[in-house]
């Protein structure tokens, strides 16, 4: 017994002296080798795949290694550490530091030089353009949220009893694949505007003028040019909304909805007391993840109208504030209320977690 | 009897009101279809359901132009003339994917490991880092532009591949933890049990029973972070502006398409149209991956 558990363990370190060296001279090799882009294309893409996934799996199997030769209480204390470390160290560099940073900088003047106290976020709330950005991101997180939600659970709750369920599907599905620069295009040929008598372009004005109205510049009146942003941030989450949902509407139990009907409910009382009940987890998904789309897509704004018009919101105010004046003290502010904006959605979800009995 | 009849009507109605919503739904993309293939002055005075009236306005110009590189011609230095094209949709297309597939898969197996931890492992902190995660998926992307930009520059990442890979993996990286979180955490534990009683280590169990297990999880992620990187534009300008024109992407390539050039508006929709092809692709054919990976956790029965 002991003498296997010593041969164990000899073997445990040789290959921890082989493999550790090894895969840090690939990881850096390739770290650096790929810096300076030496090869064609084609060529490091394939590198990368190659290489991105043995580093990630050597870092993994060279770390448990090391842990490994320690005993065995001590190993289950640094494990997981080993686990989540890559991914916490990645996103503190990338997410956590810089967060940090724009809560300091919200504190600081313009190009951070002195302190500025309170002035940036006194700014946020008194300045007549950013009431219009907090009025506006309200309208998209309710409106946007709400018809894409209900749109998808619609389209779901048809297409289930339709006969065309998977080209259905497919139709509304198929926006999500669409860059926000290509909807802009599209949306462009929708909204056209062209003055009366001229031959229009747009087919929302085309169809005003053939039941005889007045051709209107739909982007450039507010606040119902809100809603036509808006339109197309639904037009491009529905289909997410509709094949989650959808997924879902599959796994609600056939007997117990057979059950309530032959009870005699009629077919909405089994969709409002059995159907969404049983769904409830998907759609809080769901609305979340629309909710932060919504909050922080700037791109349909800022190609459509560019904030003109009463249309800003936060994400493209901050955008703006960041880039364009180059005002890191009043961008990072902004970007610190979008933060808290959100804390009650995700601790909401936490919540949801523990419900689960995962934590 | 009388009851399936009347539920084949009410299918029937139902199917006619779906077929309504799909029509609305696909409309403004048909329209870009078709304007795609017409004449620009056509375009341009007339609306894009005009255009079978006149069917000598269709042409494959466009898509030409978009593929092969805009023709214009130069002043050579003899005096004459000489054709030339531009930069074409060809070459972004495939800087699109050298920046779409490794910023893919990078993430996934980081992303795997944190979410196995968090769901199968218990250590001081992990509610707060888990907290920290999820509260994340929240931090609009713009905070970070300027901190890792100039990270970048000192350390020679600025205008290459590998930078921007690294950026999109972070990014990615919280939406991957909670979809794989939501995902790993509904494997029953006796499954990891039996395992464990058999001598594995946490590397072993990774590698043979949680990846294996977690395909469709990944895959929906995969889908994800795939669309998200093939259409982003503004991480692109960021990081890759530094690296020239050969490693332009597509929805660069297509911006500046509508600005450099004056507004080539007909050039767009076909420009579009090809930058869309792929990710509609990947879209429909892995959508069954998608929906599955995406729905463990919040659907119970």
């Amino acid at each position: 017994m002991q003498i296997q558990r010593d041969r164990e363990r000899k073997e445990l370190v040789v290959r921890t002296v082989v493999f550790t060296p090894f895969s840090i001279i690939v990881m850096v090799g390739g770290f650096l080798l790929l810096r300076n882009n030496p090869m064609s294309q084609i060529l490091t893409t394939l590198f990368a795949i190659v290489w991105g996934t043995f580093s990630v799996l050597a870092l993994f199997y060279s770390m448990n290694l090391i842990v490994q030769l320690f005993p065995t209480r001590k190993y289950n204390k640094i494990i997981p550490f080993v686990f989540v470390g890559p991914a916490i160290l990645i996103i503190g560099w990338y997410l956590l530091i810089p967060t940090v940073r724009s809560l300091v900088l919200s504190f600081m003047n313009r190009n951070s030089t002195a302190f500025a106290g309170l002035e940036n976020y006194k700014y946020i709330f008194t300045d007549s353009t950013m009431r219009t950005a907090f009025g506006n991101t309200v309208l998209w997180l309710l409106f946007g949220t709400a018809f894409a939600v209900f749109f998808g659970l619609l389209t779901a709750l048809m297409a289930e009893r339709s006969a065309i369920e998977k080209l259905g599907k497919t139709l509304v599905f198929l926006p999500m694949g669409i860059s926000m620069v290509g909807a802009g295009v599209i949306w462009k040929f929708m909204y056209a505007y062209k003055p009366v008598g001229a031959n229009q372009t747009g087919l929302l004005n085309a169809l005003v003028v053939a039941f005889g109205g007045e051709p209107k510049s739909w982007l450039g009146t507010a606040p119902m040019n809100n809603f036509f942003l808006i339109i197309i941030f639904v037009w491009l989450q529905t289909g997410f909304s509709l094949v989650v949902l959808a997924a879902a509407l599959k796994g609600v139990s056939e007997e117990i909805k057979e059950a309530a009907r032959i009870d005699g409910a009629k077919e909405f009382t089994v969709l409002m007391k059995i159907v969404l009940p049983s769904i409830y987890g998907s759609i809080v998904t769901v609305s979340t993840t629309i909710m932060l789309a919504a909050l922080k897509s700037f791109d349909i704004v800022y190609s459509m109208t560019n904030g003109l018009y009463g249309t800003e919101v936060l994400a493209s105010q901050q955008y703006k504030q960041m880039f364009k004046f180059l005002d890191y003290g009043r961008g990072s502010a902004i970007a610190i209320i979008i933060l808290l904006a959100v804390s009650p959605v995700i601790y909401y979800n936490l919540k949801e977690f523990n419900k689960r009995e995962v934590f | 009897m009388k009851r399936a009849v009347k539920m084949t009507r009410s299918a029937k109605i139902i199917t006619l009101l779906l077929i309504l919503f799909c029509l609305v739904w696909t409309v403004p993309t048909a329209g870009i279809l078709i304007t795609s293939f017409r004449d620009s002055d056509a375009a341009a005075s007339s609306g894009w359901w005009t255009a079978f009236g006149n069917l000598k306005d269709f042409t494959l110009k466009n898509y030409d132009e978009v593929l092969g590189g805009q023709r214009f011609t130069v002043g050579t230095a003899g005096g004459g003339t000489a054709a030339r094209r531009g930069a074409s949709m060809g070459s972004a297309f495939l800087s699109s994917i050298t920046v779409t597939l490794p910023a893919v898969i990078i993430p996934i197996f980081i992303a795997a490991a944190a979410a196995y931890a968090f769901a199968w492992m218990s250590f001081p902190g992990r509610r707060i880092l888990f907290a920290m995660v999820i509260a994340l998926l929240v931090v609009p992307l713009q905070i970070s532009l300027i901190p890792i930009l100039r990270d970048y520059q000192k350390i020679g990442l600025n205008g290459t591949y590998l930078g921007i890979w690294l950026a999109h993996t972070g990014f990615g990286l919280p939406l991957a933890t909670y979809i794989l979180f939501n995902y790993i955490s509904t494997i029953p534990r006796s499954i990891l049990e039996s395992a464990f009683i058999d001598g594995a280590n946490h590397f072993t169990m990774f590698v043979r029973l949680i990846v294996p297990l977690s395909v469709p999880a990944l895959a929906s992620f995969a889908i994800f972070q795939f669309i998200w990187v093939w259409n982003d534009l503004l991480v692109a300008l960021v990081f890759l502006s530094g690296g020239g024109q050969m490693m332009e992407v597509v929805t660069v390539r297509l911006m500046n398409m509508a600005g450099t050039r004056g507004s080539d508006w007909h050039l767009l929709t076909a420009g579009a149209f090809v930058s869309m092809i792929l990710p509609l692709t990947v879209f429909l054919s892995l959508q069954k991956y998608f929906v599955k990976g995406l729905l463990a956790g919040s659907v119970k029965g």
